[in-house]
């Protein structure tokens, strides 16, 4: 558990980046830091670990003041991922990982052998570690990057905008592989983003910094789009959040309908009057045949339209409503976790229940 | 070239050429090492103060200009040794060399990226640690840059010093020039050019070996 008490930063030339900050991160869940540059996030984090000391206030982790630890001491039992991953390029990545060990007086072999599981639990092949951090992808650094903080086994770590130098599509696949990781370690984790999208799909709650280090609210993700505290919440979280709450959402209850199929390589008999879906023969979908198409003998791929989102049963109602949304049909294509198609929801199904949940919630 | 056979055929001249050459090998490597660590503390002090860097760097570049044979013959006067006592070429060619490489260590400190010194401290170095192993080993390159110019100019100048009587391949020239026989002054030439090379040669391997981690970019997995 990490505890803020009435924390402020006023840095020498005057400007404050924190203002009296009263703030606890429970332990085993991820917090996370959101708000412009300039708010106060980073510096706040920064003061965990003491790379920046209060000038008033005080920080406790598990109870005890971080002020009354030696800094060097203090930093090795708190784990830190930071932009660009910051490894150490004359180091190989296994000898990268095994820093914090080897500093704290751990014998080199043993350091090593901690290093290699280290670098299989964020899911890097072993033969990696022998190649130094220029021969990695940005993708694979970060997760380096992630293993090296992890190495001493912190209870806290500490993420200073970890995935922001990299790709969308890579920055999702370590989301994804940050989440699985805490499931399985269950680490007190504080991470600081500019992003609220990153916010709210890895937090377990968020703190939204505004300028001047004022904090402006400190909630559930889901409460965070929902009820935003004023306004500068509601328009730092967008103008869509109303859709992003949707993620929130359960979509158990919106009824998966029936959908005419045709197999894709096989001949269609009669004349095509409605929209059907089209499905190899694992029944995965493939795309969709407009009304009025008329097809010649089997059934080839390029005469159909491309198909929208698959909506995976079990996801938020978000994919739901998107699958429907994307669909040239106006059908969205509800599929199992294997990928096999099991029906087809709509818009105005899922918008329903959105609005039962509503009532029912009164 | 009938004279330079007849010249080394001597077994006493080649005694004496191999005992100059170990001479200029002493006093063009020892100023470098010490000028090594010399620069590597000074550098650091202009890297960490800034109000120094200034000051320092702009005294090296004085210090540099000073010529050679000036320098050999003020030093006496400076720390009172005696005017022909080796150690002059030693300590001018330190300061020379000292003068060369403070600029380029301290430059090598300042380009370490932030976030990798962010990170060694956030692991928990103590600053004495991080500079010896994190940002002095990733100033390697820099600094062997500096240290190749630095060895050929040292063995280049410690000719120079024969001129007043310090010994080393440069009294081949003097005593060539004296004797108007060029044998000796080929012998010079020759024998300066390979201890260059070889030296050069041994930097560059040593500093391979130093830095495997360098020159691997591109070399994407």
């Amino acid at each position: 558990m990490i505890e803020f008490r009435a924390v402020t930063k006023r840095f020498d030339d005057g400007t404050i980046a924190v203002n009296s900050l009263d703030l606890t991160v429970e332990a085993g869940t991820i917090t996370v830091f959101v708000g412009p540059s300039g708010c106060g996030k980073t510096t706040s984090l920064r003061m965990v670990n003491r790379m920046i000391d209060p000038t008033s206030g005080t920080i406790l982790v598990d109870g005890k003041d971080v002020l009354s630890v030696d800094p060097p001491t203090l930093r090795r039992g708190i784990g830190y991922v930071i932009q660009q991953a910051g490894l150490f390029p004359h180091r190989t990545v296994l000898d990268n990982v095994a820093t914090v060990p080897l500093l704290s007086g751990w014998s080199k072999g043993k350091a090593r052998t901690r290093a290699a599981e280290l670098l299989e639990l964020v899911g890097l092949p072993a033969e990696l570690g022998k190649r130094y951090p220029v021969q990695l992808s940005g993708g694979q650094q970060q997760r380096v990057g992630v293993a090296r903080a992890l190495a001493a086994d912190p209870p806290v770590l500490l993420m200073d905008e970890p995935f922001s130098a990299v790709d969308p599509v890579v920055r999702e696949g370590l989301q994804d592989e940050l989440l699985r990781l805490q499931a399985e370690l269950d680490k007190t984790i504080v991470f600081v983003t500019h992003d609220i999208d990153e916010a709210v799909r890895i937090g377990e709650k968020v703190a939204v910094f505004r300028e001047g280090g004022i904090l402006a609210q400190y909630d559930k993700p889901s409460e965070l789009l929902a009820r935003p505290a004023d306004d500068f919440v509601a328009h730092f979280v967008g103008k869509d959040r109303g859709y992003r709450s949707l993620s929130f959402v359960d979509a158990s209850g919106v009824e998966i309908g029936t959908v005419p199929t045709v197999v894709v390589g096989e001949p269609v008999a009669d004349a095509v009057s409605e929209w059907r879906l089209a499905v190899d023969e694992r029944n995965h979908p493939r795309g969709w045949l407009a009304p009025g198409t008329t097809v010649d003998g089997r059934l080839a791929e390029d005469v159909l339209k491309p198909g929208g989102s698959l909506f995976e049963v079990g996801q938020s109602i978000r994919g739901a409503m998107d699958a429907a949304l994307s669909s040239p049909s106006g059908l969205g294509v509800a599929v199992d976790p294997d990928g096999s198609v099991v029906g087809v929801v709509t818009a105005t199904q899922v918008l329903a229940v959105i609005e039962g949940q509503r009532e029912s919630r009164g | 070239m009938g004279d330079l056979g007849k010249y080394l055929s001597d077994a006493g001249t080649r005694g004496a050429i191999w005992q100059m050459l170990l001479e200029h090998v002493y006093l063009s490597l020892l100023p470098l090492v010490i000028s090594v660590v010399l620069a590597v503390v000074l550098g650091w002090v202009c890297h960490r103060y800034g109000w120094f860097r200034g000051a320092l760097l702009g005294t090296a570049n004085i210090v540099y200009t000073v010529p050679s044979l000036a320098l050999f013959a003020i030093i006496p006067a400076v720390i009172g040794t005696q005017v022909l006592d080796i150690n002059n070429v030693v300590i001018a060619l330190t300061v020379y060399t000292t003068a060369l490489l403070t600029r380029p260590v301290s430059d090598a400190l300042d380009a370490v990226p932030v976030h990798i010194t962010a990170a060694a401290t956030a692991m928990g170095f103590r600053p004495l640690r991080r500079f010896l192993t994190v940002e002095l080993p990733l100033a390697v390159p820099v600094l062997f840059a500096g240290l190749r110019v630095g060895s050929v100019s040292n063995i280049s100048l410690v000719s120079v010093g024969a001129l007043i009587g310090t010994g080393g391949l440069g009294v081949l020239f003097t005593d060539g020039f004296r004797s108007r026989y060029l044998a000796p002054i080929i012998v010079g030439i020759v024998l300066t050019l390979l201890l260059a090379l070889l030296v050069d040669g041994l930097l560059v391997a040593l500093r391979q070996w130093l830095t495997p981690w360098n020159n691997l970019k591109g070399a994407k997995a």
